[in-house]
């Protein structure tokens, strides 16, 4: 099982998610992983993420394919939440094993700029009592150019 | 005969509702032209994308479209 992406719509535990995948690949020489939790914010009470079936987890699958293509990967795990969260709450899980500890720094950032710039997701907040739609940020596409 | 609407992201908002049906029309314009102005005018922003059946459409001048069509309208996405 060289990648693991998944598209989630209740709450997931990123330690046992960690460990699981890192048991499974003991002859990598790093993994590196990053987690994307709910920011806490005095005003930010909850946050919504939507996606559209026939295309986000698709999407996701490519882009893990196009990361595994890219470098020489032992594995990669990609988890990503959908629905209402909270701060603190996991959002997305990104872990890139290698035999080489640089292919897996890259491989990780890779994902996750993709993941923010050009996945099928759309994301919403709650504060002060009012929901508001979250556009992206020019800086998530300069984060992407950096890969063309 | 219908086709069915489906609004993401803020587009859910301007719509009122997440997707609705409407009768059938072949072309995109016809469909466009049946809504609130408000609402087609959202539709066709230059940074809105078009999905039929699940496929994303690049030429939605050429796009002609069957009965039971799904047709997303999927404003800038924001991951992560």
């Amino acid at each position: 099982m060289a990648r693991d992406v998944r598209l989630l719509t209740a709450p997931f535990d990123p330690q046992a998610e960690l460990a699981r995948f890192s048991a499974d690949r003991a002859l990598a020489g790093g993994i590196v992983s990053f987690l994307g939790q709910v920011r806490g914010d005095a005003s930010v009470e909850a946050l919504e993420l939507q996606y559209y079936e026939p295309l986000t987890l698709p999407g996701m699958e490519s882009l893990a394919d196009d990361a595994m293509g890219r470098w020489p990967l032992e594995g990669l795990l990609i988890i990503h939440r959908t629905g209402l969260m909270h701060p603190g709450d996991p959002i997305v899980l990104v872990s890139a094993a290698a035999r080489h500890r640089r292919d897996a720094f890259a491989a990780a950032e890779f994902a996750m700029d993709h993941l923010k710039s050009e996945s099928w997701f759309w994301k919403r907040e709650k504060a002060n009592g009012e929901w508001r739609w979250i556009e992206p940020r020019t800086v998530d596409f300069d984060d992407l150019k950096r890969w063309q | 005969m219908a086709l069915r609407l489906v609004f993401m992201g803020r587009l859910e908002t301007v719509a009122g509702s997440g997707e609705c049906a409407v009768p059938f029309a072949a072309t995109l314009d016809t469909v466009l032209a049946a809504l609130e102005p408000a609402l087609a005018d959202a539709l066709t922003a230059d940074t809105i994308r078009l999905a039929v059946n699940g496929a994303l459409v690049n030429d939605t001048a050429a796009l002609v479209l069957h009965d039971g069509d799904e047709l997303a309208f999927l404003p800038p996405v924001s991951g992560g």
